[in-house]
């Protein structure tokens, strides 16, 4: 795993040999704003599959930060019931940077998972920055966990946050606004125009284990949608955009290394710092040099 | 991509003192490390399959309670039964320098007690810890 986290060139064989081994474990995304409880609904999907036999693995993304290239990957501290389960995986993932295509990151460790032998995989992510929709191309069914706490949250939700839902999920549902807040998604989702999926929402006490089978029940039937006719376009539109994804990264890592980019990177850099050049002409100068060679080599 | 330094970060055994493993989390994080975090009350089991399945370069406890002797040495058997053993174990805590020397022998790295700088930590697992986890999956040719 972490020979594809990082890129090693070993990692594509590695992945060419699991992909298709076994079939793909059903995958679902789980994202929703900070302190929303997903972390804590995870391990309690998590324990609920594996009371009925499943093998689970749980890929949890955490931000890294940018200024320093570090993070902390704190999401084991609420799945503590799972961690001596040797029937039950999770592996911590940090976003690095954006240039490392972290839908595809997280899709391959998905994939890993599912050589390992899971029946299912959950990955959970925060719904701030770009990640849940990197999360939600990588999962087949998306859970946005929402509390009566953002309630006026909704108001201001991002666009993206209420189009990736496949299933909505009102959690600490026992706190006050609980109907209110459903009563918003209902009508944000009345507005839209009419799918052959519609979201349902479902309402959790995830620290009192309350509506699990609810909400797995939700999963289960968002799943039997993809496999029915109405869904393939969607499945087909998915697999495009990774295909396209995996092209332009592949792309772009080839001409960066091939020209010694970051070496003309921070010498672009240290013009722009000395005011010499702006920055909107040191990289249409960059990518100039990147296409006139890629010109030449052609010829 | 480049890789990074992968450190597992737990509070083991029964004690509920968790500023100091915080505090070194974080600086850590503001040092460019990947930190798995699991909070406290962490059995010896919890630990190495947590290190097992983040294929982390190092392994840091912290230990309070006192019960360093017992904690240190079976998360090291754990970590050699499980085939992790090349991996780094550290930590710190309230452990006096009998002990500290002790563990060292039984193959535990350097131990840090109160009062240590953050910077000492960080450039030790630098220099202890390298390449640790990509080297080890492409030998084991494993999924991991």
């Amino acid at each position: 795993m972490s020979l594809v986290e990082n890129g090693a060139p070993e990692a594509e064989a590695l992945l060419e040999r699991v992909y298709g081994a076994r079939p793909a474990a059903p995958r679902v995304g789980v994202t929703g704003p900070p302190g929303a409880g997903k972390s804590t609904l995870v391990a309690e999907l998590a324990l609920l599959l594996r009371r009925r036999g499943k093998r689970v693995g749980v890929v949890a993304v955490d931000p890294t930060s940018p200024y320093t290239g570090g993070a902390i990957l704190g999401d084991r501290v609420r799945m503590s019931e799972l961690s001596t389960d040797p029937e039950v995986f999770i592996r911590s993932m940090a976003t690095r940077g954006s240039l490392g295509g972290l839908a595809a990151r997280t899709e391959e460790l998905a994939e890993l998972l599912s050589g390992w032998g899971s029946d299912i995989t959950l990955i959970e992510t925060v719904g701030v920055g770009q990640s849940e929709l990197d999360v939600a191309q990588a999962a087949d069914t998306t859970l946005v966990v929402l509390t009566p706490e953002s309630g006026d949250a909704i108001q201001s939700l991002k666009a993206g946050l209420m189009e990736i839902a496949d299933v909505f999920v009102v959690n600490k549902s026992d706190h006050a606004g609980a109907d209110q807040l459903a009563a918003a998604i209902r009508s944000a989702l009345a507005l839209r125009p009419k799918a052959p999926w519609m979201p349902p929402i479902v309402r959790t006490v995830a620290t009192e284990r309350r509506g699990i089978e609810e909400l797995h029940e939700a999963i289960e039937a968002h799943r039997a949608h993809l496999a029915g006719p109405k869904a393939q376009g969607g499945r087909r539109e998915k697999i495009r955009a990774r295909l396209k994804n995996a092209i332009r990264e592949r792309l772009l890592e080839a001409a960066w290394e091939r020209q010694g980019l970051g070496a003309l990177l921070d010498r672009a850099a240290d013009q722009v710092l000395g005011g010499t050049v702006s920055p909107y002409r040191a990289a249409r100068d960059l990518i100039e040099r990147i296409t006139d060679h890629g010109e030449r080599s052609k010829n | 991509m480049a890789r990074k330094i992968r450190v597992l970060v737990a509070k083991a055994g029964l004690d509920g003192h968790d500023r100091g493993a915080k505090v070194v989390a974080s600086a850590m994080r503001d040092a460019g490390f990947e930190v798995i975090y699991t909070g406290l009350h962490q059995t010896p089991e919890m630990i190495v399959q947590a290190a097992v399945q983040e294929d982390v370069d190092a392994v840091a406890l912290s230990i309070l309670s006192g019960a360093h002797m017992t904690l240190f040495p079976r998360v090291l058997e754990l970590m050699r039964e499980k085939g992790i053993g090349d991996v780094l174990l550290t930590g710190g805590g309230i452990i006096p320098k009998a002990d500290m020397t002790a563990l060292r022998q039984m193959g535990v790295g350097e131990l840090f007690g109160p009062g240590t700088s953050t910077t000492a930590i960080i450039e030790y697992i630098r220099g202890a810890a390298p390449g640790g986890a990509a080297s080890r999956s492409a030998k084991a040719g494993s999924a991991r």
